[in-house]
């Protein structure tokens, strides 16, 4: 039976994608402007974060309002809490986009471009489709979707371990000034910690979905 | 507490209030029932009363219609209640026209033993009105706003009594409408209904707030915080805190309802 405030919990899921959008835009902007050493992309990258900082507030004060108000049970209290932490996961994520952009802005601010881009390219793809899957496999309730993000999250490790080895390598042997390469090794980081997140968001997926 | 001569209102819907009760005391014989209660009820809103058994909010509720007269002790020791403007306890108030205007549904259905037609058709043939095709439109526009018409729709001649409790109930709701009350009031409408039927009533109570003003008691928090907009908490026959549903359940601001609510009272 229908209820009438079962439309609270699409309100619920329309917020996530809105969300989930904001980080995605984020992470798209604060990598681009690494890669095509644009300022101007950076400066929206970081001007994202406050969005996304309020959806995910405005997300929590909805959960706990429906389940203090409407009584969920079941798999809509699943719902609710797996909304709670994919909400966390996003903002973080958009938290990763944010310290993205702000290394980028000191590198452009220091050296006028980003010379070593190491593998962030396909790294940052890697990472975004996991981020998108993840909120999709959420959305359709697809678990086969999900289990897939799971083995996904080794490549972009893999990338992460790369580019610090090949970044390292650089600073050792002095051939570069070293700020940006800490820099560049720290948002390859943060791209590797926004596939984690995509993984945890599959993970509460797969929870939602099979209870286990 | 909540004990002054201010009403107690709520921040939102800045229309005036279709009920007010003001410095309001009331008692059975010595023992007072209720004490000094000031509260604006808007209109066309949901406003639910809890508190534990005696806390006076199924007493609250029967002053609204005045069905307290009927109880020889009772009595008025204080205060006025207003209804849309005019204080109901004035001496030349006629109440049974007051009860046409403040309807009720009890906590158990109590269908008339007539057909379903008859038992919409009741209240308007008590008032004179004998045209069938006027009755046949209120009693499926009752049934229809009572969201039972589908279910009973061919069993119109059927007696009342053999349908379901949840049936008995929303047609105890329609007969209620049959008189065009402006007001609605619920005294634990759902408490013998099993979970299904409970919804439905539930489902009917959101939809009759576009057109009515209704006021519910009820035991069951989880159905106030569901179905009301305003929620007034009372114990001991004192309105310890009345708020928009939200914050009484969210965030109380007084530590009686907060213990009340999450079940630590006593």
């Amino acid at each position: 039976m229908k209820r009438y405030f079962h439309h609270e919990l699409q309100d619920l899921r329309s917020k996530l994608i809105l969300i989930a959008e904001k980080a995605h835009e984020a992470g798209r902007l604060a990598v681009e402007g690494f890669l095509n050493s644009d300022l101007e992309k950076t400066e929206r990258a970081i001007k994202l974060d406050d969005e996304i900082d309020d959806l995910e507030i405005e997300i929590d004060r909805a959960s706990v309002r429906y389940i203090t108000l409407r009584s969920p049970v079941s798999s809509d209290v699943r719902l609710i809490f797996v909304a709670i932490k994919a909400s966390h996961d996003i903002e973080r994520a958009g938290d990763e986009a944010h310290s993205i952009a702000k290394k980028t802005k000191r590198i452009l601010t220091r050296d006028g471009k980003v010379v070593n881009k190491v593998h962030i390219e396909a790294m940052s793809k890697l990472a975004f489709a996991m981020l998108d899957d993840a909120i999709t496999c959420f959305l359709e309730e697809d678990l086969e979707l999900a289990e897939s993000i799971m083995e996904r999250d080794k490549e972009v490790d893999r990338l992460n371990k790369e580019n610090f080895k090949a970044l390292a390598s650089d600073m050792c042997e002095g051939s570069v000034e070293p700020s940006s390469n800490i820099e560049t090794i720290l948002i390859s980081k943060s791209i590797e910690r926004i596939a984690d997140h995509a993984k945890n968001l599959a993970e509460e997926v797969i929870y939602l979905l099979t209870g286990n | 507490m909540a004990q002054t001569s201010t009403p107690i209102t709520t921040s939102e819907n800045s229309q005036p209030p279709i009920i007010e009760i003001r410095n309001f005391d009331f008692a059975y014989g010595d023992s007072q029932a209720l004490f000094d209660i000031n509260m604006d009820i808007k209109e066309k809103e949901v406003t639910a009363f809890i508190g534990p058994s005696g806390c006076g909010k199924s007493t609250f509720l029967r002053c609204f219609n005045r069905m307290n007269d009927l109880i020889d002790i009772a009595r008025i020791k204080g205060g006025e209640i207003k209804i849309s403007g005019v204080n109901i306890y004035d001496k030349d108030i006629d109440v049974i026209e007051l009860r046409k205007h403040v309807g009720m549904v009890f906590q158990k259905s109590n269908p008339f033993p007539k057909s379903i037609y008859d038992n919409i058709a009741y209240g308007l043939r008590i008032q004179g009105v004998k045209k069938k095709s006027t009755l046949d439109d209120v009693v499926e526009e009752c049934l229809r706003g009572a969201a039972l018409w589908d279910e009973v729709k061919d069993r119109l001649n059927e007696s009342a009594l053999g349908m379901s409790g949840g049936q008995q109930q929303r047609l105890c709701i329609a007969r209620a409408l049959a008189v065009r009350p402006k007001i609605l009031l619920m005294d634990e409408p759902c408490s013998a209904l099993d979970p299904i039927a409970t919804a439905k009533v539930e489902e009917l109570i959101h939809e009759l707030k576009k057109d009515y003003t209704i006021v519910i008691v009820t035991h069951n928090m989880q159905q106030a915080a569901r179905v009301s907009d305003r929620t007034a908490f009372f114990y001991l026959g004192k309105l310890i805190e009345f708020e928009n549903t939200d914050d009484i359940f969210m965030n109380p601001k007084n530590p009686q309802t907060e213990a009340y609510i999450s079940g630590r009272f006593g």
